[in-house]
């Protein structure tokens, strides 16, 4: 490369790094300033938006529940993926397309078309089952089937399930055994990154629980916004925060091994889409 | 002994009848294919049958209804945002693509901006229309600064809560998507190339022409449609941003759902929905397609 090219490209990476993180940083760092404004044009910087938060119950409220929400959704996530995804590998070769088809589906319906469907569904529910806004686990947990499976597929793919549970089971181990103690915490990581994601989607959810009348911490922050714009963008500023330490932890625990990451890139970002 | 017991336990393992053993490990997939079946399938099952659903048993009127100016009005303003984001986003994130992918591949702004793509693809809804007000709202940041200095952005009207400020507002999560749909296939591309296009004598022209535009185009028309089919199905942002009236395809439908004023028509909505994902089915077939190419071509 040319001495004359190699600088014309040095000064294009700058400008362009410049013009871009300006975008993109410009309106985060404008929600800072105006969760922190006083009353009037003059009044002195304050953090009374940011303490109010705690003071408005509806708000605690709709945390909590977005809580909830993110854990019991994780944890079915676990449950019923995890073991499917084990099963399906060793045993049913065969479905291994179906499930993945399945798992990625989510991403071509869109959620808006899914709460159309859900609602006589839901409907049934809060009748016979329960009101609950904790019923909304349910639908999450197919929301983030499409990112849990890359990482879950990805964690899978780095190790040798096979070889480990034909091992295990020749040394009398049920099956039980070797999901439990052999191949689950030989993919920890992955196992944590699917959980974190799902934490992410479900705290950012803000369709399905709007449609069908739950009022998630999503909804709670739309609705406060009409009413108190500066807490409730203070609330949206920690909403984004707490996401993103989330996706940081996610980024130094989720790559301990090479050939884990580089999967994991292939598989996300050839398939990176949003709800 | 020996004799007599060897067909006794042959037989044993064989099942009757002689075809193949019915298997149990069919049981394990069950739960999931169930859940996935309830929660997923059947929601999509009703959506398409209610379109065919009418207060007086079947009919074809919910899909008829789709010529009506509104209904029409609303999927042209979906497809023009979507096109129009999806382009604006797909050439401003190669843009930056580029920049990254002729940095050092291990360096630390590489994985920043990678990371930070991550989070901002699927920064959407309610957070982000209120970082756009807060910026360029009526009491935004940037509005107020710009106001000091003389210039009123909202001269022409309060466009933010337009068409055209949703276009402005969806680039924010279509850039950071294009940047992590193209960066591999950037990455595919081999300085070799280019050292070979010019002991050939081909000019930087010639190469982008010759070699890596054609490389490249299923990867860059592939992320086009992504960026498509993602802003055709967006709801929240825009939910968020426009609080009355129907302009696009999904604020429509969700209007038709949960009608306020008591006028909700499940039938209409369920055949809105149902074109908004025969839309994006196609779309999404397309990308996948595309994607299968680019795979051929970038390993």
């Amino acid at each position: 490369m040319s001495r004359s090219r190699r600088f014309k490209l040095q000064v294009f990476r700058v400008i362009v790094f410049l013009v871009f993180g300006a975008f993109f940083l410009v309106p985060i760092g404008a929600m800072f300033e105006f969760s922190t404004r006083g009353n009037t044009d003059t009044a002195p910087r304050t953090l009374s938006a940011w303490q109010t938060i705690f003071q408005t119950p509806d708000l605690v409220a709709a945390i909590l529940a977005s809580l909830a929400l993110a854990v019991i959704t994780s944890a079915g996530m676990l449950v019923l993926l995890v073991p499917t995804m084990i099963w399906v590998r060793l045993r049913l070769p065969r479905l291994n397309r179906v499930v993945e088809f399945l798992c990625l589906l989510p991403l071509t319906i869109p959620a808006i078309v899914l709460v159309a469907g859900l609602a006589p569904e839901y409907r049934w529910l809060s009748i016979n089952v329960s009101e609950s806004i904790l019923t909304l686990a349910f639908v999450y947990l197919v929301l983030v089937l499409p990112y849990t499976y890359r990482t879950l597929h990805a964690g899978l793919a780095a190790i040798d399930v096979k070889t480990l549970s034909e091992a295990a089971r020749s040394l009398g181990a049920g099956w039980a055994t070797v999901m439990g103690r052999i191949i689950v915490p030989n993919m920890w990581s992955a196992l944590l990154n699917a959980a974190l994601l799902s934490v992410a989607v479900v705290l950012g959810e803000f369709t399905i629980a709007n449609l069908l009348n739950y009022v998630n911490l999503q909804v709670a922050i739309a609705l406060l916004g009409r009413a108190n714009a500066g807490v409730s963008i203070a609330v949206a500023v920690a909403s984004l925060m707490f996401a993103f330490i989330l996706l940081v932890i996610l980024s130094f625990f989720g790559r301990p091994r090479a050939r884990v990451a580089q999967l994991e890139a292939d598989t996300t970002l050839s398939w990176g889409q949003k709800t | 002994m020996t004799v007599a017991a060897k067909p006794l336990v042959e037989t044993a393992a064989r099942p009757l009848g002689g075809g193949r053993r019915f298997s149990l490990d069919w049981l394990g997939a069950v739960p999931f294919l169930a859940y996935v079946g309830v929660f997923l399938l059947l929601p999509t099952a009703i959506v398409v049958g209610g379109s065919f659903v009418g207060p007086n048993g079947l009919t074809l009127s919910n899909l008829t209804a789709m010529n009506k100016p509104f209904i029409v009005g609303a999927f042209v303003n979906s497809v023009v945002l979507s096109a129009g984001s999806a382009i604006i986003g797909a050439v401003l994130g190669a843009v930056l693509a580029y920049a990254v992918v002729t940095g050092n591949p291990d360096g630390v702004l590489r994985r920043l901006v990678t990371s930070a793509c991550g989070v901002l693809a699927q920064f959407g809804g309610v957070t982000l229309a209120f970082a756009f007000i807060a910026t360029i709202g009526f009491e935004g940041f940037i509005t107020i600064w710009l106001k000091q200095h003389g210039i009123n952005i909202y001269a022409n009207g309060i466009w933010l809560f337009q068409l055209s400020g949703l276009l402005l507002v969806y680039t924010y999560f279509q850039i950071p998507l294009m940047v992590l749909v193209f960066l591999p296939a950037l990455d595919g591309i081999r300085p070799q190339w280019r050292e070979a296009t010019e002991s050939l004598g081909g000019a930087t022209w010639h190469y982008w022409r010759y070699v890596a535009g054609p490389l490249l185009a299923p990867a860059f028309f592939g992320g086009l449609l992504l960026l498509f089919a993602n802003s055709f199905s967006a709801y929240a942002t825009a939910a968020a941003l426009i609080n009355q009236g129907s302009i696009i395809a999904s604020l429509l439908i969700a209007n038709t759902l949960t009608s306020e004023v008591g006028l909700a028509q499940p039938g209409l909505a369920s055949a809105l929905a149902l074109v908004m994902v025969i839309v994006v089915a196609i779309v999404m077939v397309l990308y996948t397609v595309l994607q299968q190419r680019t795979a051929r071509w970038l390993q």
